[in-house]
């Protein structure tokens, strides 16, 4: 009948004025600064450093200033200088660290290759995307103290990926420690037997010469002559 | 009450001799409709508020729509700039000669009409006697104009009709 | 007769005009009567047009699943120390949009003609709000009580149509041109049916005063059901026709051709900008608001109420009541229908909207002159100009959609 559709379309348009003040699937607005956006798992907008421990994170950056992700940055947008000293890292190993790490937001885009390219997990994207600054040299330039976020902040934007690369990491932690423990193991079984038919000498003592590593990083080139690991792969 | 008369009076004439003094085609016939207003305001001012607002529906409405529809639809590329021939003795000669019959034939209809005095009450038209009167003694009149209306329109439908057969402009 | 007419809210905003002009010497008393209806009518009708605009935006945003504006709040008064953060839920929009209306650059184009241009949207505005005097807020709040109140009501009305042709043709825009001769061609078309859906009501009331109209419709069936025009079946029929040609009348969606952005950028008020914009945008609801009115008036009783009971409320509150309904529901209809072509657009008017009309005066005709039937013939009465109504309508419909395939959406639910 002539007609009949108007009064459906009204019919629809009145269903939705009606549903949109108690229905969430016909009001899709979202008020944004007073509700914070809802963003997927996968975004990512500029990187950040990461480091162990929230308490001391210019102490326990992943980051050994390798220099690797400055060289393979598209648009070179990281700005990286090595320190003179090593410091221990979260593994209590000596490492160097940057002294400077800037990435120069303005230029960054996103394109996610210095993560990609980084072997110590240490830089990973971030979901910022309200850092306008007033000034773009000294506002968009992040330095490292801005770029320093712990663990558990990657835990929080990328549960799935910070999981995923958590269990790689202390996998690979574990399987560098059996092979130090079967490595110590057969040095000591080595030791032994030479010295068992010298009766009588003073026992060396079940201490080998080499400081026992039981936290070792398995990326970190090892200081002493261990068996020759392959590093394994980031 | 004389005042609202002269100043209805001089811009029902001022426009309509504005009007016809223009060069531009369109001011011309704004100012035509303002006269048209203008009787407007006069029938006001004479208490005949039913033919007031039919004259401003009927002619503000509806016959300057006519009037400007034609004029843009027939009008040639400038319409600012009408040729007028220069002026000459002889035209003016006619002018006044052609003004001064037509204001003689006025002033003798206008003398030998015989109006009521002020002192008379006119007529209460209120709408109900306005129909009343169309419908009983000119009832014959009105359904003549009806009819002449209607065949007016049905002729201009058959123009339109017509033309568009002749172009083919709804082939695709 | 009730105690509704004496009521102290009935008659508060009168008695203050009283008050008011007594209080100025006896010579400019009239004067002074006028000037402060005048200067009511101005600021109710003023405010209305404001509310209406934000009550637009947002219940076009609810009827498309989404907010209006909700953040306008309080201004920063900066001499104060301190700012009242509330956002007033968007509520002060529109005096927000009228201080950008007036700061905005006038730009007028060079080769236009700068009287017509200035004039017309003068025009428009003053044109629309002469359409107010005649209606009946209240009952005895009728600004000027005409005989031929209808007639002036629709004079008015056509007098807006020279102004968007002055608007059109000044701007010196072939866009605004062709949009003017479009949108004319669009109120001439639906002035017909506009003004032959009120004959019936003439006929049946047999006066063009509207005060006499609103009268007319004060009786009620068991103290419950209003006796409005639109409860009978010509007058349903003719309310129909006058929604439709009101909607076409203030160039409303879906009749929004000649300001259809994507059609001919803003018609014919492309070259006008700041303060003209918003005058021209005014007039449109203006012109609304009156013909709203006057269908309130005419087919759903004016400031009458609803039954019996409820005439302790005022009757200027009603008339504002149903007068916010009509406003709303033009505004459903604005965000439900899609935008009609200019051909759709006078094919409905001439050939299904001028004939159902003159068809509804033919039924109002029937309905005057079996008045006199009783008892069970004012069933028959009711059948018959039911039937007369109805199936015109659908055989109509039939034909003038027989050559046309249903539409199909192919990715629609």
């Amino acid at each position: 009948m002539l007609g009949s559709g108007i009064i459906n379309g009204l019919v629809v348009t009145a269903k939705n004025f009606v549903g949109s003040y108690h229905d969430p699937k016909r009001m899709v607005t979202q008020q944004y600064p007073e509700e914070p956006t809802v963003l997927p798992e996968n975004y990512r907008n500029f990187p950040f450093l990461v480091a162990e421990n929230a308490a001391d994170p210019m102490g326990t950056l992943r980051c050994v200033a390798c220099q690797i992700c400055e060289k393979e940055c598209p648009p070179q947008c990281i700005i990286i200088e090595k320190s003179k000293d090593k410091k221990p890292d979260a593994s209590g190993k000596l490492q160097l660290y940057p002294a400077v790490f800037g990435i120069d937001t303005s230029v960054c885009m996103s394109c996610q290759i210095c993560v990609e390219v980084c072997p110590f997990d240490a830089i990973k994207m971030d979901k910022v995307f309200a850092i306008a600054a007033t000034d773009r040299f000294t506002g968009l330039f992040l330095d490292r103290e801005k770029l320093a976020k712990p663990n558990s902040y990657y835990h929080e934007i990328h549960p799935i990926e910070a999981a995923e690369v958590d269990d790689r990491l202390a996998a690979d932690r574990k399987a560098a420690e059996e092979k130090a423990k079967a490595a110590a193991a057969a040095k000591a079984a080595a030791a032994a037997k030479p010295a068992a038919p010298i009766a009588g000498v003073a026992d060396p003592g079940p201490a080998s010469p080499r400081p026992a590593t039981t936290t070792v990083n398995p990326a970190s080139a090892p200081a002493a002559p261990a068996p020759k690991t392959p590093p394994p792969s980031a | 009450m004389t005042f609202a008369l002269l100043l209805i009076g001089l811009m029902m004439l001022g426009s309509a001799a504005w009007a016809m003094l223009g060069r531009n085609l369109i001011h011309s016939a704004l100012l035509l409709i303002a006269s048209w207003a203008g009787v407007a305001g006069f029938y006001l001012w004479a208490g005949a508020e039913f033919v007031a607002f039919a004259q401003v529906l009927v002619y503000v409405g509806a016959v300057s729509m006519v009037v400007l529809f034609a004029v843009l639809l027939t009008r040639q590329n400038q319409i600012s700039a009408t040729l007028i021939e220069p002026a000459s003795r002889a035209r003016a000669a006619t002018g006044i000669l052609t003004a001064a019959c037509v204001g003689a034939i006025f002033g003798a209809a206008i003398l030998s009409t015989g109006f009521h005095g002020a002192a008379s009450a006119g007529p209460v038209s209120s709408v109900k006697r306005i129909g009343l009167e169309l419908m009983h003694r000119n009832g014959a009149a009105l359904l003549i104009v009806g009819v002449i209306l209607t065949v007016a329109l049905l002729g201009a439908t058959v123009l339109a009709a017509s033309d568009s057969k002749n172009s083919p402009e709804d082939l695709p | 007769m009730s105690p509704a007419p004496d009521s102290f809210l009935e008659r508060a905003p009168l008695e203050l005009r009283d008050w008011a002009v007594n209080l100025l010497p006896a010579p400019t008393q009239w004067l002074a009567h006028q000037l402060i209806t005048i200067v009511a009518i101005l600021a109710v009708f003023g405010l209305f047009f404001a509310f209406t605009t934000i009550a637009e935006r947002k219940l076009l945003a609810r009827l498309q699943n989404r907010l209006g504006p909700n953040r306008t709040g309080v201004p920063k008064f900066s001499i104060l120390p301190w700012h009242l953060k509330h956002t007033l839920f968007g509520l002060s929009q529109p005096f927000a949009d009228a201080v950008k209306a007036i700061t905005k650059e006038d730009i007028v184009p060079a080769a236009a003609d700068k009287v017509l241009h200035y004039l017309a949207p003068v025009t428009v505005v003053a044109f629309s709000l002469m359409g107010f005097a005649v209606l009946p807020f209240g009952r005895q709040y009728i600004p000027v009580e005409l005989d031929a109140a209808l007639l002036y009501f629709f004079a008015a009305g056509a007098a807006t149509e020279l102004a968007i042709f002055m608007a059109g043709w000044s701007s010196r825009n072939k866009y605004s041109l062709l949009a003017a001769m479009r949108a004319l061609a669009q109120l001439i078309s639906y002035e017909l049916p506009l003004i032959l859906s009120v004959v019936p009501i003439v006929l049946v009331t047999g006066t063009l005063s509207t005060k006499a109209i609103v009268v007319d419709q004060g009786f009620w069936t068991f103290s419950l059901l209003p006796h409005w025009f639109v409860f009978t079946p010509w007058g349903f029929a003719g309310f129909i026709i006058f929604l439709v040609s009101a909607l076409a009348e203030s160039n409303r969606s879906p009749f929004d051709l000649p300001e259809a952005e994507s059609e001919l950028i803003a018609g014919h008020l492309t070259e006008y900008s700041g303060f003209k914009y918003a005058l021209f945008f005014m007039a449109e609801y203006f012109g609304l608001t009156a013909l709203s009115g006057l269908g309130v008036t005419l087919f759903l009783g004016g400031w009458q109420a609803p039954c019996e009971f409820l005439q302790f409320i005022p009757s200027y509150l009603w008339f504002m009541m149903k007068l916010i309904g009509m406003i709303v529901f033009f505004i459903w209809v604005r965000g439900t229908l899609l935008r009609l072509r200019i051909d759709q657009l006078t094919r409905l008017s001439w050939q299904f909207l001028v004939p159902m009309a003159l068809l509804n005066l033919g039924n109002a005709a029937f309905w005057v002159l079996s008045a006199h039937w009783a008892g069970p013939l004012q069933l028959v009465r009711w059948a018959v100009s039911l039937a007369i109504i109805v199936v015109p309508f659908v055989v109509m419909g039939r034909s003038l959609t027989a050559g046309y395939a249903p539409r199909t959406y192919r990715y629609a639910p």
